[in-house]
Order: C-alpha cells, then structure tokens, then sequence
C-alpha cells in the first residue's frame, strides 16, 4: 500500500524542463517536408514518365540542386520519423521496455538516414 | 509483461430492471452504471423507468427522482444543479458532461449514464479525484508576485489585460475535459490534463502575475505539457464551452517564444 501523498505523487521527480526542442523540430521538420514530399514525388513522376532508366535516375541525382534537395529530404525524413516514434513508444510503452525501445528507436533512425545520405553523396559525386 | 486477460471487476454484467410506475405516460429507459468496490462484485448497468411527465427536464433531476423515489442505493454526486459547482461531471449517452445542464431530451432513445471514463471508481457515478485535485494545486493556482500589493489600493490589470483571462476563468474544474483525453487516459499519473493546463494557462496569461518563467519552467517536460497531441476531445466535451486545447497551444507557444 501507497501512503505518498497525491501531490508528491504528482510532482514525482519534478520537471524535465525539456520538450520544447523536440516539438519544435517535430513542427519544422514536419513543415519541410511537405515541398520537398512534393518536389521527390513530382521529380520521380517526371523521370519515370520519360522512360525511366537507371543512368537517367543518376543523371539527374548527380545535379547539385537534386542533390542538396535529396540530402534534406532524406535528414528531414529520418529525424521526423525518430521524433514521431519516440512520442508513440512515450505514449503506449510504460515500465523498462520503454528504454530499450527509445533507444532502439534513436539508434535505428540514425543508422537508416546515414545510410541514406551515404548514398546520396556516393551518387552524386561516383555516380 | 503483457497483459492478456482484464483486470479483475472489468467487466459490466446486466443489473436490475426497475419497470415505470403504473399508469405512466411518457416512459424513458436510463441505464446506469452501478459499482461497489467494497462489495467484490462486478459493476453492473441498473434499468430504470422513469415517466418524464412527472420528472424535471435534465437528466439529475432524473438521477435524483430515482434516488429519492426508485433506488435510494444510487450513489452520485450533486450541489448546485445549475452548472457552476462541477459535481454531477459524468458521463451521459456517450460524452462527458454536467447531468444538471444535459436536458433529457437531447439523449435519443434509452439515456445511458456512466462516471467520468478512466478514473477510479469510489461508488457508481463517484470518481476518485484526488489526483486531479492534486494536479490542480501542483501548478500553484494563486497569484505570485515579488512586487508588494500597493498600499491603499488594489493591484491594477488594464481592461485589455483582464480580457485575456475570458475563457479561463470560467473553468469549474469538473474534469469533463481531462477524463475524455486519451493521453490523459494513458498517462494521467504523468500528464497533467487539458482542466490543469488551462488553469496553468490562466495564471500564465494573467498581467499582474510575475512568476511567469518559473511556471513555464515547471510546466516543460515531455509528459506534463508535451502529452497533448491535439486530440481536441477537451475542447468538444468542455460543458461550459471553453477551448482547453487553445489554452494548451498558447503554453507551447510561450514555451517558443522564451527560447
């Protein structure tokens, strides 16, 4: 039996005095991503219309503008994606799961966008 | 560990029938959420009938008639029958609000009435709030200041400062909103609820506050203002018409600003 008042239940271990960042990134990431959701798919769309072959796909990757574009889509992606998972696994996942899971989640995020821009920039400069 | 099977007294069985007094007219079916924690037995939904002819037009009224003249084990709460004091929260035909401002006849067919959703049960439509109290007074709801009171008068608000404050003020703390919030739901130990962030928001928005850093400090964690994802179930169940998740957005909104 409990005998904690329900205050100092409530206070707990006091504030974090974090989460602002993270909704902040969560919002801006979330804003970029709507033209550059636009120009990947449009892009895509274009070049597979006129007969998609994989040196037309390089050709265009290699261009300076495609590929900083490419290079913020793919970060923006993954660091959106490790923000909005971490808020699921927060919400649903309660007891020692939760750390590995937003742990795994940190890790697998990182690993998956670093590899994507790895090979973004191993197209644009070897093609 | 996960949890297959319900805990213990989940789940509602079918309860008694109290058919409507002879000669009734105008009958209408309420069924009830009835619970005794103390008893060991599953909570059950009680059938009244009622004739609203001889019944007034909300559903307390419905609630009280049967306690006085039906059941008198019915167990609610209830003062000030006008929709100020906050006791009679629950939950009527599917949405939280105040049994003594929900007309009957706004319910379409039998009046379903259960307490507020998620919180522990003391007996039939009486939740345990003491948490929510507690949440309430953890964010220190009076005026902080370091400025003396001047001497010979009170402390000035311009009237554009005192608008801000229409449509905090008026919260009753019912906790109609809270209890209809699925991040409330989940993590209510941790999350401090749309009723307990508006009233944040209320001494954040006040000008003659000057603790206004201190409180945001203490309001920045993930789970006591970040929990709020916007759901909107606060701002649709408020009975008083109040908009606790603007409330919440302009918090977060300071939280940026301060950066």
């Amino acid at each position: 039996m409990a005998l904690q008042t329900p205050l100092a239940k409530v206070r707990h271990l006091g504030s974090a005095k974090e989460g602002v960042n993270h909704w902040w990134g969560q919002r801006l990431t979330a804003i970029l991503l709507v033209p550059l959701s636009l120009w990947f798919v449009g892009s895509l769309w274009s070049i597979v219309v006129g007969g998609a072959d994989r040196d037309a796909l390089v050709d265009w990757l290699s261009g300076p503008v495609a590929a900083v574009l490419m290079l913020l889509f793919l970060g923006a992606t993954f660091y959106h994606l490790k923000l909005g998972l971490q808020v699921v696994i927060e919400d649903y996942v309660h007891g020692r799961c939760k750390w590995a899971l937003l742990i795994l989640n940190a890790l697998l995020c990182l690993v998956l966008g670093l590899a994507a821009l790895y090979s973004v920039i191993v197209i644009a400069i070897g093609g | 560990m996960a949890q297959l099977t319900l805990p213990q007294n989940s789940k509602v069985r079918k309860g008694r029938h109290f058919p409507a007094e002879a000669g009734a007219g105008r009958t209408r079916r309420f069924k009830i959420y009835r619970y005794d924690p103390d008893s060991g037995d599953n909570p059950r939904t009680d059938t009244y009938e009622l004739d609203l002819d001889r019944c007034g037009a909300m559903v307390l009224d419905a609630l009280i008639k049967i306690k006085n003249e039906v059941d008198s084990t019915l167990t609610f709460r209830r003062s000030c029958r006008e929709g100020i004091c906050g006791s009679c929260a629950m939950n009527v035909d599917g949405t939280n609000t105040l049994a003594c401002i929900k007309p009957i006849d706004e319910v379409k067919g039998e009046v379903r009435i259960y307490p507020l959703p998620h919180m522990p049960v003391v007996k039939d439509l009486v939740p345990d709030m003491a948490d929510f109290y507690a949440q309430y007074a953890s964010i220190e709801p009076w005026m902080k200041t370091d400025t003396p009171a001047p001497a010979s008068q009170e402390r000035l608000q311009a009237p554009e400062d005192r608008e801000k404050l229409d449509g905090l003020y008026e919260c009753i703390l019912c906790a109609c909103c809270s209890t209809s919030c699925p991040s409330y739901w989940w993590n209510g130990d941790r999350y401090l609820g749309p009723a307990t962030l508006l009233q944040a928001y209320r001494w954040l928005a006040d000008s003659r506050d000057e603790a206004t850093g201190e409180r945001l400090d203490e309001l920045e964690d993930p789970f006591r203002l970040y929990r709020c994802h916007t759901i909107m179930n606060c701002t649709r169940t408020c009975p008083k018409h109040l908009n606790p998740a603007k409330a919440i957005a302009e918090i977060k909104k300071m939280m940026v600003a301060r950066r």
